[in-house]
C-alpha cells in the first residue's frame, strides 16, 4: 500500500546513499557527529526528520519497524511517523520490541534488551553536548577536535558545589569509545546504562541540525561521573500501577483532581508484555491493551 | 481504572478532517480558485515562492490555499515538494541590467539613465481602508497611459559609481567553482558569499527585517542608501551540455536591492562605497531591502569593521533565518515530553529533598551549640 508518485520510504536513491556514506563515517567513528545534506521532509524540523532520513536510508521492503515516543507505541508522533513509513514503504510494522528490526525512538531505549542485528534510530533535536555551554558551532568543533571536554566536567562538578549532586536528569553526556563526548538524544539518564556495550546498532539522527552520530554494537559508552559521585540512574519508589515492573522507567501521571499519582511503565510494550505473562499491579485490574482506551479530542 | 490519554491514528485521522472543513469555510461562500489567489494575493504568493526556493506561482499559491493563509505553513508545504525534484542544470548568471523593468527607484540620484520608474507601489498610499474595495463587483480601475517604455538595457546604479572607482567591484568568483547549495549541504562556516546570500533569500522575512532594523538603530550600523531597487521581469537561460550554448527556459520576476554604504578604507583599500546585496522573486522589496541590509552587516569581519552587533554575526545569522527550520523546531515543544520531565520531576524532588534535610541538621546543630 506505498504511495505513488514517490520513491520506496519517500527519500530517493542518490539521497539514501548519501545519508548511508553518512552512517557508515558515523560508525566508523563512534560519536563523531558527521555533517549531512539533510533534506526537507514533509514533516516538520524538530519532530523527527534526522530519524526519518536516516530510517529511511536503512530500511529495505522486509523490514519489520517499531516506533516509539516517550517509550509508547500509541502516542500521536509515534502513529503518524509509523503511518508515514506504513504509506510510503508498505513494510510490516509491530510493536513488540523482540519482534522489530528497526526502531525509531524519541526520548527512550525500550526495557527489553535489544539483541544484535536490530538497529535502533533516535531521533535528535540538538547533537551537540557541548551546546548550552558554547553556543557556537565553529568553537565546539574545536573543543572535539581537540578533546577538549573540561568544560564538561566542570559543569557537572558546579552542581555537586551548589546542590550536592549533578543536575541533569535527561540527556545526561556521555563518552563514546573514550573519545568523543556525544549527547545520547535526550533519554533520561535511566537509559544511559543501555547505550554500553549494547548488541544492537544504534544510530542517531538530527535533521534539522544536519548531523548523523552512531554507536556500534558493543561500544564502551560511560556516562561523565566523578570518583566520589559515581552516575546514578533514577529511581522510583513506587512500582508499576499496571504490571507491578520495579525494573522500569514509570511515568507519573495523576488521575483525580484530588492529585492522585499513578505510576505506570513509559514502555507501553514491556508493560503489556508483562501483563500477558500474569503480573499484576495494585491497580492493574483491567484485562492487558485496555489502557489505550481514552484517545486524544482531536 | 485509570485511562491513558493518547492520539491514536483515529485521532489524527479526525483531526485532518477537521482542518479541511476549516480551510473551506462557510460552504455557503464561494471558494477560493488557485487563480484568484494568484492573481490578487501576488505579494503573498511571491515570499512564499522566494522562501520556499521556487518559482512557481501555481503551486506557491495552492500551498497558500491549503496553508489557509499561514505563509510560514506555506514555504513549508512549497519546500517540501522542491525537495523531491531532480536538479538538472545551474542556470546562468542573471543580468538584472537586462530586466524588462516595472520599478526602479534609486534614492542616491535624482535622476539617471533608465530613469525613476515607480511603478505599482504602497509607498505613496495613504493608508485609508478603502471602503470602496469592500463592495464587490466594481469595475477593474482603468490602467495609466503608458508612458515611454524604459530603454533595453538599464545600467545599474552600482555600474554607474564603479566605472568611477567609487564603489568597490565585485569580484566574480573563480568559474570552476560550483555555486554552494544548502538544500544539498550542510551550512559551512564560515560561509561564502554564495551561501550567505541563499541563506538570506531562503531567510525569513521578518527576522531579516529586524535584523536590519537594528543595524539602522546602531547595533552595527552601515549608512546605508538605497542605491537602487528594481523589479521586473527577467529571462533564466542554461547551457545544456549537449548543446554547449545558452538557451532560454522561461521568465522569472524578481525584485533587486543595491545598498550603497559607507567605507572609511583600509591599509589595502582607498575610502570608497561597499554594497549589500538583496534579491527575491516577484515584488518582495521589504524582504530585498532587508536582505542586502544583512548581507552588507554580516561583511565586517571581512572589511575588517568593529564586531559584536548581532547581525554582524553570521553564525548567528546564518544559523537562525530559516523560518522552517525554527517553526519546526519551536512547534515540536508540543509534542509529549513527559519522560525528561519525569526525570526532572524526580531530580527536584531530591533537591528539595537535600535542603531540608541540610536545613533541619543546621538547626539541630544551631541546638546543640546553644546548649
Amino acid at each position: 500500500m506505498s504511495e505513488t508518485g514517490y520513491n520506496f520510504a519517500y527519500l530517493d536513491e542518490q539521497t539514501k546513499r548519501m545519508i548511508r556514506r553518512a552512517i557508515l563515517k558515523a560508525l566508523a567513528i563512534p560519536g563523531y557527529q558527521v555533517p549531512f545534506g539533510s533534506r526537507e521532509m514533509p514533516l516538520p524540523y524538530g519532530w523527527g526528520t534526522g530519524g526519518i532520513q536516516v530510517t529511511a536510508a536503512v530500511i529495505g521492503p522486509g523490514e519489520v519497524l517499531k516506533v516509539i515516543d516517550q517509550g509508547a507505541d500509541d502516542t500521536s508522533n509515534a502513529v503518524n511517523i509509523r503511518r508515514f513509513f506504513a504509506r510510503t514503504a508498505g513494510v510490516a510494522t509491530t510493536e513488540r520490541t523482540s519482534e522489530a528490526t528497526l526502531i525509531q525512538t524519541r526520548h527512550r531505549i525500550p526495557e527489553t534488551p535489544l539483541a544484535e542485528g536490530q538497529v535502533m534510530v533516535f531521533q535528535v533535536p540538538i547533537p551537540e553536548p557541548l551546546r548550552w555551554l558554547e553556543p557556537r558551532e565553529t568553537e565546539t568543533r574545536k573543543m572535539h577536535a581537540l578533546c577538549e571536554y573540561g568544560v564538561m566536567h566542570v559543569r557537572l562538578y558546579e552542581d555537586i558545589a551548589q546542590l550536592g549532586r549533578i543536575g541533569t536528569a535527561y540527556d545526561y553526556p556521555v563518552r563514546v569509545d573514550g573519545r568523543y563526548l556525544a549527547r545520547p538524544s535526550p533519554i533520561p539518564k535511566f537509559d544511559n546504562p543501555k547505550l554500553h556495550m549494547n548488541p544492537a546498532v544504534l544510530l542517531f539522527g538530527a535533521g534539522r541540525e544536519k548531523r548523523i552520530y552512531a554507536i556500534p554494537p558493543y561500544t564502551r559508552v560511560e556516562s561523565l561521573d566523578f570518583e566520589d559521585h559515581p552516575f546514578e540512574i533514577e529511581t522510583w519508589d513506587e512500582c508499576c500501577g499496571l504490571c507491578g515492573a520495579t525494573d522500569s522507567f514509570l511515568d507519573e501521571v495523576i488521575v483525580d483532581d484530588r492529585g492522585t499519582r499513578l505510576y505506570v511503565c513509559s514502555d507501553s510494550d514491556y508493560c503489556a508484555r508483562r501483563r500477558e505473562a500474569g503480573h499484576l499491579g495494585p491497580q492493574g485490574g483491567e484485562p492487558p491493551g485496555g489502557q489505550a482506551k481514552g484517545e486524544a479530542r482531536p | 481504572m485509570y485511562v491513558a490519554v493518547k492520539g491514536g491514528e483515529k485521532a489524527i485521522e479526525a483531526s485532518l478532517r477537521l482542518l479541511a472543513e476549516a480551510r473551506r469555510g462557510d460552504p455557503a461562500v464561494p471558494e477560493l480558485s488557485l487563480e484568484q489567489i494568484k492573481q490578487q494575493m501576488t505579494l503573498a504568493v511571491d515570499r512564499v515562492m522566494t522562501e520556499g526556493s521556487l518559482y512557481d506561482p501555481d503551486l506557491a499559491a495552492l500551498a497558500v490555499k491549503q496553508a489557509r493563509g499561514d505563509l510560514i505553513e506555506a514555504i513549508f508545504l512549497l519546500r517540501a515538494y522542491r525537495t523531491t525534484l531532480p536538479r538538472f542544470a545551474d542556470s546562468q548568471p542573471l543580468d538584472t541590467g537586462r530586466m524588462t523593468l516595472e520599478r526602479r527607484i534609486s534614492a542616491i540620484f535624482k535622476d539617471l539613465p533608465g530613469g525613476q520608474l515607480l511603478g505599482p507601489t504602497f509607498d505613496y498610499s495613504h493608508r485609508l481602508l478603502d471602503f470602496a474595495l469592500a463592495a464587490e463587483g466594481a469595475a477593474p480601475p482603468e490602467a495609466p497611459a503608458p508612458g515611454e517604455p524604459p530603454p533595453d538595457y538599464v545600467p545599474r546604479v552600482s555600474d554607474i559609481l564603479g566605472s568611477e572607482g567609487l564603489l568597490e567591484q565585485e569580484v566574480p568568483d573563480d568559474d570552476g567553482l560550483a555555486v554552494a547549495d544548502l538544500t544539498r549541504e550542510p551550512l559551512p562556516l564560515p560561509a561564502g558569499r554564495d551561501v550567505r546570500l541563499q541563506n538570506l533569500a531562503r531567510g525569513d522575512e521578518g527576522f531579516l527585517l529586524a535584523l536590519g532594523y537594528s543595524t539602522q538603530r546602531g547595533y552595527g550600523r552601515t549608512h546605508p542608501f538605497a542605491g537602487e531597487i528594481r523589479s521586473g521581469s527577467l529571462a533564466v537561460e542554461i547551457v545544456p551540455e549537449e548543446l554547449g550554448f545558452p538557451i532560454e527556459i522561461g521568465e522569472i520576476e524578481v525584485t533587486e536591492c543595491q545598498m550603497v554604504t559607507q567605507f572609511a578604507g583600509s591599509e589595502e583599500k582607498p575610502p570608497q562605497f561597499t554594497s549589500g546585496y538583496g534579491l527575491a522573486f516577484g515584488r518582495a522589496e521589504r524582504k530585498a531591502m532587508a536582505m542586502a541590509l544583512v548581507d552588507r552587516s554580516l561583511r565586517a569581519a571581512e572589511l575588517g569593521e568593529e564586531e559584536g552587533a548581532p547581525a554582524q554575526d553570521e553564525e548567528f545569522v546564518l544559523y537562525h533565518s530559516d523560518n522552517v527550520e525554527a517553526s519546526g523546531f519551536l512547534q515540536h515543544l508540543k509534542l509529549p515530553h513527559y519522560v525528561d520531565f519525569q526525570s526532572e520531576l524526580g531530580l527536584l524532588r531530591r533537591l528539595r529533598r537535600d535542603r531540608e534535610q541540610a536545613a533541619a541538621t543546621r538547626a539541630d546543630d544551631g541546638r546543640e551549640a546553644a546548649e
